[in-house]
């Protein structure tokens, strides 16, 4: 699989009344949806539209349905099917194909896409095009007309290109359309907003994502490149189920997603779960036989207890490590490295700690007992075909590379990469459907940034090297990029936010971000397609209303669903509302402002585009049906193969080495020992060649404790994916935003269930009320990430409980990429 | 048509995550606010989970379930019961209805009924509550929530047919002894589920059911 195979993921307001968001035709609108977006020109003139006569000669008061989907970024993608009366969605209704076979699910949408009426009528849509007046993020904001918005937005792009260069131009995170295909927003390399700016030059792109950065960067070290685990269909196969912090029932909720197959594979098999997680999930109580509490940020240190009763009790599978693997002992080590420094010298202190590691010294520091850490390994140990997985939580610490290599290692030493019922340790993989994708032209510019540090570029761009996490786009593998030729030229000038809300909210420290884009004479304009008045939105200069899925035709293509390949015709439902566009057609305006539009358009409108990918997808998809047949029946399925897992590099490991240099799995990765001689740390951060457990910044034992004894971490909530859906009251309804601390140290507080609190560190405070919980490791709490950044003032007390007022820019070690549960905080009694 | 003697829900709460489709499914169908949900989802939590002070590793035997809760359309409708206007009442495949023509809003039903079915809808002034989809019924469909949920945990039916299909139980705690009013509900319960009346954990999320 590609790296874009995988997927990548994120005061309450008075609920409207329902008949504002359900009959919004059938009210004089506008007036519910500025008051809250709060803009400074007045109500927007909208009225009645009158319902047109219906294209499908649907008679007027009857329903006709209309399939779409659910596109935003949780790693599912479930269709909906919608009921339309008269130009008015009225519901929502689920997937109607299918059965309950793993391969043939019928794909049931989970609690968010339930909801999306919510937000596609959301008093919350943008209604024009509007810019910004007075400072930036000060609130204020005046209508404009769509050439005129096209107009500034060509003639700045137009000036900043000739002053500073493709560079300078940058498109940032955005997954908010992932699942669209014209449409789509991620990765941003792949959007429209690409291929327009393909069309003048190029801009600087980015490599790795929020969700999983970490791994992404140490996997290609580990294993050579881009691999995931097993599907989790093969779980059928496997007597026993490892999942370090993967928690597909608050994720990946899908009802013909992970949770379906997770579930229906247990059934079958009947094989053992064992979750490890700081809290007792909905997966850990739903799916798992055992839950081990385990402190954020330790599983390194529990896999090196882990190896230590492998190594001494001789349950490793060393067939496996001589023939596959490569530093696992001194006598599989790289030419020219000292003795000393090979993995299995680290656990038996014999490295340059001489510190043992042995389930004693792995308890203290992460939590679980000596006693559970010998009874684990030796079952991990002594089970035949252990399927070994992890979610990405864990990965997004400030040690998050080699917390993401723990459990690849784990798996590595019991033999489990690339068989039926094993796996490789990395996030569960799934088998899906070559579609065609949009095609967006090339990208000449050759510096590729790291998605976490375009604030950092922002202030100091000019001269980055790849010692600041630079790569070259030529080829933008780890192991190709220890060292390269490229340096970026030019800070960064202008933002384009697409289905983003990465810009404030999803970013890490807001209270620093909003600082740095205070400056406008730093980043001078920043554009946002969006359809919702989000945080990032406040946050910009330009905003241009985008459509919801429902309001254009595109394609979706599938995510994780296990061995059932998949794809949805989202048609239009309904007119596009207010005076929004499709962000295809915004670009075709920009497009013949900057006098592209022909090689923009190539002649062709989105549904010409959408026909000519059916047309493409059919030659790799043989049996999706044509453009005509494909919109009738709205969703084409078809069972696949189960994914396992490099199981070419098992099956033959001459004849398939991996891209690493010694062609075998590198516990040990020579590229690493080069980068920890060559490569400048930031305080606190170390890189080490093999995986082994280092204490960075803000983990236990930190002297910071004394003031903010508490870790606190942001797990992704139902309620929202991550920021989307985040104004939906029905789901706020549903699961309130709270901050889950458990009982031990809501009594060391006298801090009552439901209570006010205070969240606070050094970079920033939020209120919100406690859920006293004993769901949660003592000494941990958890901000659920997503929440919309509220603050009473610019810099203030945040009333919305986004974690990302407490989260820290500092990039982790050698991915130069987000830690953002790793944060040390008190909190207490508002 | 499908008819039923009397019609009843089945909740497999050990595969149920909590995840609330049906309860939005539900508000999606029948345009209901936030503040008034028909079918509800309630955590039920106890155990303990602590750290040793010898070596800092944590303790736990803490355990959550939940249960997805509608209205039960029971045998003995306490809600029809005390109903004085005689607007909350039984009707065809035994479902219990409320006429909103005749409903005063008095919310005596609201306080009877030990599962929190009849829910007042502010803005109407009057009860509302589940109506097991009876539309969608008399075209053959599910009802919303059963055709929703994404780990298929809930089902419907005769419910002499589920109790034959999925056993007898209903006495699960959070929920009352079905002694009282006799729930037309079948629950294969979680693992750790305990029976009403004995329970040792709490509901966990009060302010959402």
């Amino acid at each position: 699989m590609t790296r874009e195979d995988h997927v990548i993921e994120r005061g309450s307001s008075p609920a409207p009344d329902r008949r504002t968001f359900l009959r919004w035709s059938a009210i004089t609108g506008g007036a519910a949806g500025v008051a809250t977006v709060a803009t400074g020109c007045g109500p927007t003139p909208l009225g009645l539209q009158a319902a047109a006569p219906d294209p499908d000669g649907v008679a007027p008061g009857r329903e006709k349905i209309v399939w779409s989907a659910c596109n935003v970024n949780c790693g599912s993608r479930c269709p909906l099917r919608l009921a339309v009366v008269d130009g008015t969605i009225v519901r929502v209704d689920p997937d109607n194909t299918g059965d309950n076979s793993i391969g043939s699910q019928q794909i049931r949408a989970c609690v968010r896409g339930r909801s999306i009426r919510q937000r596609i009528y959301s008093a919350e849509r943008l209604k024009k095009p509007m810019r910004r007046v007075g400072p930036r993020g000060g609130g204020q904001w005046e209508e404009i007309s769509w050439d005129e918005a096209f107009t500034t937005i060509a003639t700045t792009l137009r000036r900043l290109i000739k002053d500073h260069g493709n560079e300078s131009i940058y498109i940032n995170y955005g997954t908010g359309v992932l699942g669209a295909t014209v449409a789509t927003s991620w990765p941003p390399s792949s959007s429209a907003v690409a291929r327009l700016m393909n069309c003048v030059g190029g801009f600087l792109n980015q490599y790795n994502d929020y969700s999983a950065a970490n791994i992404e960067t140490a996997v290609d070290f580990h294993y050579g490149g881009w691999t995931t685990s097993n599907s989790n269909d093969d779980t059928v196969n496997a007597n026993l189920v490892l999942m370090f912090g993967n928690n597909p029932h608050e994720t990946r909720m899908s009802g013909g997603g992970e949770v379906f197959v997770t579930q229906t594979a247990k059934k079958e098999s009947g094989h053992r779960v064992i979750v490890f997680d700081p809290r007792y999930t909905d997966t850990a109580m739903n799916l798992a036989d055992e839950w081990v509490p385990i402190r954020p940020g330790t599983d390194a240190a529990l896999v090196a207890g882990f190896a230590h009763v492998m190594i001494t009790e001789k349950l490793l599978d060393q067939g496996f490590l001589d023939t596959y693997c490569s530093g696992f002992d001194e006598e599989h080590m790289p030419a020219g490295v000292p003795a000393g420094l090979s993995y299995r010298s680290y656990v038996l202190g014999q490295g340059p700690d001489e510190v043992e590691k042995t389930p004693e010294w792995a308890a203290k520091i992460s939590g679980v007992s000596a006693g559970d850490i010998r009874r684990l390994a030796r079952e991990i140990a002594t089970t035949e075909r252990v399927s070994i997985n992890q979610g990405w939580g864990p990965q997004r610490h400030a040690n998050g590379e080699n917390q993401s290599r723990a459990p690849m290692l784990l798996s590595n030493m019991i033999g489990a990469v690339g068989i039926s019922g094993g796996g490789t340790g990395c996030r569960e993989g799934w088998a899906g459907l070559p579609m065609a994708a949009f095609p967006v032209l090339e990208n000449p510019i050759r510096p590729v940034l790291p998605v976490y540090r375009w604030t950092e570029a922002i202030l100091r761009g000019k001269g980055m090297t790849y010692r600041d996490g630079i790569r070259d786009s030529k080829d933008v593998n780890g192991n190709a990029n220890v060292t390269n030729d490229v340096t970026l030229d030019s800070n960064i000038k202008f933002i384009w936010l697409y289905g983003s809300n990465c810009l404030v909210n999803q970013h890490g420290d807001i209270n620093e971000t909003i600082k740095i884009l205070s400056d406008e004479t730093k980043c001078e304009m920043i554009v946002n397609i969006e359809n919702q008045m989000t945080v990032s939105a406040r946050y910009s200069d330009i905003l241009l209303p985008d459509v919801t899925t429902a309001e254009q035709v595109d394609l979706s293509a599938q995510q994780s669903a296990g061995n059932l390949g998949y794809a949805i015709f989202t048609d239009r439902a309904i007119e596009p509302m207010y005076d929004s566009m499709p962000v295809y057609e915004q670009l075709t305006g920009i497009a013949e402002k900057l006098g592209v539009k022909q090689k923009f358009t190539e002649g062709r409108t989105q549904e010409d585009w959408v026909r000519w990918i059916v047309d493409e997808s059919r030659k790799t998809v043989p049996g999706l049906p044509s453009f005509e047949q494909f919109r009738k029946q709205g969703i084409y399925k078809t069972r696949l193969e189960p994914v396992i897992a490099l199981k070419d590099f098992r099956d033959d490991p001459k004849k398939n080495p991996l891209p690493t240099p010694s062609g075998k799995i590198e516990i040990f990765s020579s590229n690493l020992y080069r980068m920890s001689k060559d490569w400048p740390m930031e305080k606190g951060n170390v890189i080490t060649p093999t995986p082994e457990y280092f204490a960075a910044r803000e983990m236990p034992g930190d002297p910071l404790q004394q003031r903010y004894p508490l870790q606190c971490i942001g797990h992704h909530y139902k309620a929202r994916t991550h920021s989307s859906y985040g104004n939906s009251p029905w789901l706020k309804e549903a699961h309130p935003q709270m901050v889950w601390v458990s009982t031990v140290d809501a009594t060391d507080r006298n801090i009552r269930d439901g209570d006010q609190v205070r969240v606070f560190n050094d970079r920033g405070q939020l209120q919100l009320p406690a859920h006293v919980t004993k769901r949660i490791a003592p000494g941990v709490i958890s901000v659920p990430q997503g929440a919309w950044y509220s603050p009473e003032k610019p810099g203030g007390l945040d009333h919305g409980g986004s974690v990302n007022v407490l989260t820290s820019l500092h990039p982790t070690p050698y991915a130069k990429a987000n830690g953002q549960h790793s944060n040390l905080v008190q909190i207490e009694r508002a | 048509m499908p008819t039923f003697k009397q019609i009843g829900f089945y909740v497999d709460q050990s595969n149920c995550t909590g995840c609330k489709a049906c309860q939005i499914a539900c508000k999606d169908k029948h345009d209901n606010p936030v503040g008034v949900s028909w079918r509800r989802v309630a955590e039920y939590t106890g155990g303990s989970n602590e750290t040793d002070t010898a070596d800092g590793s944590f303790r736990t035997n803490v355990f959550t379930y939940y249960t997805s809760m509608a209205c039960n359309h029971c045998a003995d409708p306490i809600c029809v019961e005390v109903c004085p206007s005689t607007a909350m009442h039984k009707g065809e495949n035994g479902i219990v209805s409320v006429d909103p023509d005749i409903c005063i809003g008095c919310r005596y039903c609201e306080m009877a009924c030990p599962y929190s079915a009849p829910q007042f809808d502010a803005a109407k002034g009057v009860m509302t509550k589940c109506d097991f989809c009876a539309d969608f019924l008399a075209e053959g469909r599910d009802p919303a929530c059963v055709a929703s949920c994404p780990s298929r945990v809930l089902d419907y039916g005769e419910i002499d047919d589920l109790r034959a299909k999925y056993g007898t139980e209903s006495g699960i705690e959070p929920l009352p002894d079905p002694s009282i009013t006799r729930p037309n509900l079948v629950i294969t319960p979680h693992r750790d589920a305990q029976g009403s009346g004995h329970g040792t954990g709490a509901v966990a999320n009060p302010e959402e059911i």
